[in-house]
């Protein structure tokens, strides 16, 4: 569904991605790990079209993405930080979003209800909490049920209880034809969440496959202990070299 | 882009910041008006004043509100729309944001207190200066991602073109006072829109003897409606310039 090719990217003197090949299929749920500044965000946001990678490119359904923004109609995405309009409300902000999107998938409002943001429609975004404004983000990034899906750190900052709706929205929707792209530090809920792993270490794709062959590969029950594994692994290798 | 302008407007116009700066035009045309009893003398106090503040505010809240935006603008991109289209949505919610405030802080006072030809003219200076700054305000804000870098810079254009600019003119037509320097000094006055502004509004009041030597060149050279319209179009002209360059530095840009 979304195919990387050759992405090489560089902010200034850092190279952030390097050359980085990467597949995301159809139905398939995948984790993105790395350790911070590892590029997982901005791998995401070239993706999204944000930032232009320097070299190589990619294709959304076969397409390239490269001077096209029809193909984010598929896409819902959650950001790690959502800052809104201080003095726009909350209901504003989903009319305004409901505006600029052809909705061809139907609405699905859900989550609106679930956190119960419809009740709170009239209220300013400077008011909210972090957290609130998280749940906004995800009611959004759910709200046209779009084929692919892209969460960075969709957990951090929500209560328990949002947390546990957010994730349960996320299995239910986890269907043949939705591609979900879940970047978390929390490993325990990409355990549940997701069937794949990306590991992605100083801009490298160091482990692209299932989780369970990494679990089998590193002998380790949980995602969490599989992933320190293999990072202790590569510290390793760094200082033999 | 009318659809998320109009969000965006909405956003700005209940801005504090927008409301204060309302209510500071409605004061400052108000006590002119009070204080002086020739309007034309009035009209002119007001037009200082109007030259510095509205090019000051407009920069200032412009770089500032890019920059509060900056995840929203993230937020846009992700959705099915180009570039262009929020570029220009900001562009336009926020110059015609600041547009009301000018309108209805300065020019609808104006009309009641003391309607003439200048007054009409002294409006449209302050709405054009409004687009040249915020079009300016937006090229200092996509060239950088530091905030603090790009307010400086912002600042610096604001000095530049209230201040220094005037004082190089200056220092040029004294230096140079041997040689004919008319059209120099022409081409010196299009390069600064707050001259271009401050000459549109001289010219109709007729007091152009009163900014000396290159008032009185600017009027002999043009009559009166050519220099207005010459100074129209270069006021345009430093409006587009800006914002077609930032714009195309914005659609290459990193988010």
């Amino acid at each position: 569904m979304i195919t990387v090719s050759d992405v090489n990217k560089r902010f200034g003197k850092l190279e952030v991605l390097k050359s980085i090949h990467v597949d995301f299929k159809r139905g398939k749920s995948y984790a993105m790990i790395g350790p911070n500044g590892s590029g997982k965000t901005t791998l995401i946001k070239c993706i999204l079209g944000m930032v232009l990678s320097d070299t190589g490119s990619i294709t959304v359904n076969g397409k390239p993405i490269a001077n096209d923004w029809s193909y984010r109609n598929e896409i819902g995405y959650m950001p790690q930080i959502g800052r809104y309009p201080d003095q726009m409300k909350i209901g504003q902000i989903f009319d305004m979003i409901r505006d600029l999107r052809q909705n061809q998938g139907g609405i699905d409002d859900e989550l609106i209800k679930e956190f119960k943001l419809d009740r709170m429609a009239d209220k300013r975004m400077h008011t909210l909490s972090g957290g609130t404004r998280q749940k906004v983000s995800a009611s959004l990034a759910f709200l046209f049920n779009p084929k692919i899906m892209i969460l960075d750190e969709p957990t951090a900052g929500l209560d328990p209880v949002a947390v546990e709706i957010l994730k349960e929205k996320i299995v239910s929707g986890n269907n043949k034809d939705r591609t979900f792209l879940i970047t978390s530090h929390i490993m325990s809920d990409l355990d549940e969440l997701t069937s794949n792993v990306v590991y992605l270490e100083e801009g490298k794709i160091l482990f692209d496959d299932t989780i369970d062959l990494l679990k089998e590969e590193t002998g380790e029950l949980k995602l969490g202990r599989a992933i320190a594994t293999i990072m202790k692994r590569n510290i390793n290798d760094m200082e033999r070299v | 882009m009318i659809k998320i302008a109009k969000y965006i407007m909405y956003d700005i116009l209940r801005n504090r910041f927008v409301m204060l700066y309302t209510l500071f035009l409605l004061l400052v045309t108000f006590s002119m008006y009070s204080l002086d009893t020739d309007p034309g003398k009035a009209t002119l106090s007001l037009l200082n004043i109007i030259l510095l503040v509205v090019p000051l505010v407009s920069i200032i809240f412009t770089t500032i509100h890019f920059y509060n935006s900056y995840e929203f603008i993230e937020l846009l991109l992700a959705q099915p729309v180009s570039r262009r289209t929020i570029y220009f949505a900001e562009y336009f919610s926020i110059s015609l944001a600041l547009c009301a405030a000018y309108i209805l802080g300065v020019a609808l006072p104006m009309l009641v207190l003391n309607f003439s030809e200048s007054s009409l003219y002294l409006i449209m200076a302050g709405l054009l200066l409004t687009f040249v700054f915020v079009a300016l305000a937006f090229g200092a804000s996509v060239s950088t991602r530091d905030k603090a870098k790009a307010i400086g810079v912002a600042l610096l254009f604001w000095f530049y073109f209230t201040l220094i600019y005037d004082g190089l003119i200056l220092y040029v037509i004294y230096s140079f006072s041997d040689y004919p320097l008319d059209k120099v000094t022409l081409t010196l006055v299009s390069l600064n829109p707050v001259d271009l502004a401050r000459i549109i509004i001289l010219l109709k009041l007729d007091l152009s003897a009163l900014m000396g030597y290159t008032g009185a060149f600017y009027k002999n050279f043009f009559g009166s409606n050519m220099g207005v319209i010459y100074s129209i179009l270069f006021l345009v002209a430093w409006a587009l310039a800006p914002l077609l360059l930032a714009m195309r530095k914005f659609e290459k840009k990193d988010i």
